[in-house]
């Protein structure tokens, strides 16, 4: 049919809808456009803008069969109170079923504290797992084989240290580090954006990045050095297109810094990877993996001269959304896990977290964990969406959605250029700022019931509390801290005193890359809070600053 | 002119999650308050100093990693001790509904979940302001 004919019958089925239907009720958040027809994606070229699998520019995913080979990783995000009781969790979900680990670590893990220490008072092993030492690392992956098991760790200002750890268990195991096989986020500029848990200033937090990838593309090849996030920006409120926008730009700043240093873009590039959300409006989410993918491989090929194709593919873990999850009618939540991982196998994930039902009241029970798995197993096996590669390609509401978000996003990153980078971008509160007031604006649609939130703002019935959650009890920071003092009184004090001055110096010579001074230290049992603590020292704190 | 009521917004603990806070904090300047926001990482210490300094009606505090049975207290006493005796304090976060009854026993006004609209911490706020 020529465009002319289609515009044509458009025409007739628009006069006949404006007289023959009221207005629907006014619904924040849908596109202006009923309907979707040819017209809408009438200027695309198939070939060079939506192509093939594992082909330029990647919109139909970035292997060439995709889920026909094998299923995405279902990797389930785990952790809390101590190494012991997570490395049971972990044994769980490795026998029901899943395919990688994923750990959670606590707050002072996070930002460089001991569990010893006054500040982390309270926040012991609430979060996730608390980590002081190579010993509670060993406890942690103790029997679970590091040479078969791909690990992602959701660290980042003390990224390096945790790697560290990660590689000296795996050489008491008798595993090589060129085989080990994992993730660690790793992505600190969102962290001043949007999740909080930074400890350096922009600067050496850049050049610990770039270590680390100088480092690990010697010598732990098969490693994901970072997990460019969206996720976390995603739940401070942005939008689907800020979501992809902000990370690609925080993408472009650490391959920029990574060529600064000296690397090139081939040698670090294919081990950068990706982490969206999957959140509720199933779509507009498949429309957004496929737009990151294409605006990912352009950027790499047209502004850094990638010449390797593993260089231009975006590759993507993906967590259900959490700040989705509602504490009313908590059962709810599984139906929106379901829908929301059908749009991250749609989109084409490479790795999916399901989140569990009773997350917005607590971390999650194994019963609730267990539904969370069997709904990728059953999205994988029943639903029949994962049987085709990228299956609503050709949708004429899904491929123009694609377009728009996929232009959106080179608007924003455009305005991030010309801010002077995404660095320059979060020092001036302009990504903070954009989130922030996406998030308000959403807050006000749902109060003013232009957004429905099925049981929170419509739909709600009297409650009794929920039971059966999961607590950690406020004597695992005791029993922890304990385990802390022992192990420090075992071990060799002058051995650690020296790597400690030795890590010291080397944060001292810009030039010196610091990976093998921190394996150094922790080999030594040096702690997390002494090793962040020297870097902290030399390097100093960041501090934010923020306008509402 | 009536004196607006001044609420310090503040993070106590380690918690990065500041998307609720923030966006408390807005509404909360919308509805006429005149609002602090402490920013992250907080001890009970500068929070409780920080309402002293800025001479508040409220301190309206939100924790979503589960610290909350020990720092809402601690900053409850925190600000009595430096005598704020009338000053309201509200908490919210991700809090189980098992510990409200403590945390209201320690001193905390009202607790805020997930999902309250924020008419209702303003409304909350001017019923028990003093």
């Amino acid at each position: 049919m020529s465009n002319e004919k289609i515009q044509a019958g458009l025409d007739k089925y628009n006069a006949s809808v404006e007289k023959a239907t009221a207005k629907f009720p006014e619904r924040a958040h849908i596109p202006e456009q009923r309907l979707y027809t040819p017209l809408d994606i009438k200027d695309t070229d198939y070939a060079d803008e939506i192509g093939f699998p594992g082909m330029y520019p990647y919109t139909r995913g970035v292997q060439p069969t995709m889920y026909r080979g094998r299923f995405w990783t279902m990797r389930m995000y785990a952790g809390f109170s101590t190494a012991a009781e997570s490395n049971k969790r972990y044994r769980y979900l490795i026998e029901s079923g899943a395919t990688g680990l994923s750990c959670a670590f606590d707050l002072p893990t996070q930002i460089g504290y001991d569990s010893d220490d006054p500040i982390s008072e309270g926040e012991v092993g609430k979060v996730g797992v608390a980590i002081d030492s190579l010993a509670d690392m060993e406890v942690l992956f103790d029997q679970i084989d590091l040479g078969k098991v791909s690990t992602s760790m959701t660290i980042n200002a003390p990224a390096s240290v945790l790697l560290a750890m990660y590689i000296a268990v795996a050489e008491k195991q008798g595993v090589p580090a060129d085989q080990l096989k994992g993730t660690i986020q790793n992505d600190i500029l969102k962290e001043y954006a949007a999740r909080g848990t930074y400890i350096f200033p922009p600067r050496p937090s850049m050049r610990l990045i770039t270590n680390i990838f100088e480092y690990c593309s010697k010598n732990v090849p098969k490693w994901n050095t970072i997990s460019i996030s969206g996720y976390h920006i995603r739940e401070a409120g942005s939008t689907a297109s800020q979501e992809i926008a902000f990370t690609i730009a925080d993408g472009i700043a650490y391959c920029e810094a990574a060529i600064k240093a000296g690397l090139h873009i081939d040698d670090f590039a294919g081990r950068l990877s990706f982490f969206w959300n999957a959140h509720n409006n199933v779509l507009e989410e498949v429309a957004k993996f496929r737009a990151s993918r294409r605006v990912w491989a352009k950027v790499m090929k047209e502004r850094f001269h990638a010449e390797k194709p593993k260089s231009m593919m975006l590759r993507v873990h993906t967590q259900t959304a959490g700040s989705m999850l509602t504490a009313q009618q908590p059962n709810n939540n599984i139906i929106r896990v379901a829908l929301q991982t059908a749009a991250a196998v749609m989109g084409g994930t490479q790795s999916l977290h399901t989140n569990s039902r009773d997350e917005a009241l607590a971390l999650p029970t194994e019963e609730s964990v267990m539904i969370a798995l069997r709904t990728q197993q059953i999205v994988a096996y029943e639903s029949g969406l994962a049987d085709v590669i990228d299956p609503l390609a050709g949708s004429y509401y899904v491929e123009a959605l694609t377009n728009k978000i996929e232009k959106e996003a080179w608007e924003y990153i455009n305005k991030i250029d010309e801010i002077g980078g995404a660095v320059a971008a979060i020092e001036k509160g302009y990504i903070q700022k954009e989130i922030q007031d996406s998030a308000y604006k959403w807050q006000m649609d749902v109060e003013s019931g232009a957004k429905t939130i099925v049981g929170v703002n419509k739909f709600q019935i009297e409650e009794e509390p929920p039971k059966g959650l999961l607590k950690v009890d406020a004597s695992v920071g005791v029993a922890q801290c304990k385990r802390l003092a022992d192990m420090k009184a075992k071990r060799d004090n002058e051995a650690v005193k020296a790597a400690l001055a030795d890590l010291k110096k080397a944060c001292q010579d810009e030039n010196e890359n610091l990976m093998p001074h921190i394996l150094n230290a922790v080999r030594t049992y040096a702690t997390l809070g002494e090793i962040c603590g020297v870097m902290r020292e030399v390097f100093g704190e960041y501090e934010a600053h923020v306008n509402l | 002119m009536e004196k607006r009521i001044r609420v310090l917004v503040a993070k106590p603990g380690l918690d990065g999650h500041d998307r609720g806070a923030k966006v408390v904090a807005r509404a909360l300047r919308d509805a006429g308050f005149e609002v602090i926001y402490t920013g992250l990482r907080q001890t009970p210490e500068q929070i409780a100093e920080a309402a002293l300094q800025e001479d508040v009606n409220v301190v309206a505090m939100s924790i979503l990693s589960g610290a909350h049975p020990h720092l809402f207290p601690k900053v409850v006493n925190l600000v009595r001790e430096k005598g704020m005796t009338d000053v309201l304090i509200i908490g919210g976060g991700v809090i189980p509904e098992t510990d409200i009854p403590a945390l209201k026993e320690a001193g905390i006004a009202e607790v805020f979940t997930p999902g309250t609209p924020t008419g209702d911490i303003v409304d909350f706020i001017k019923a028990n302001v003093k």
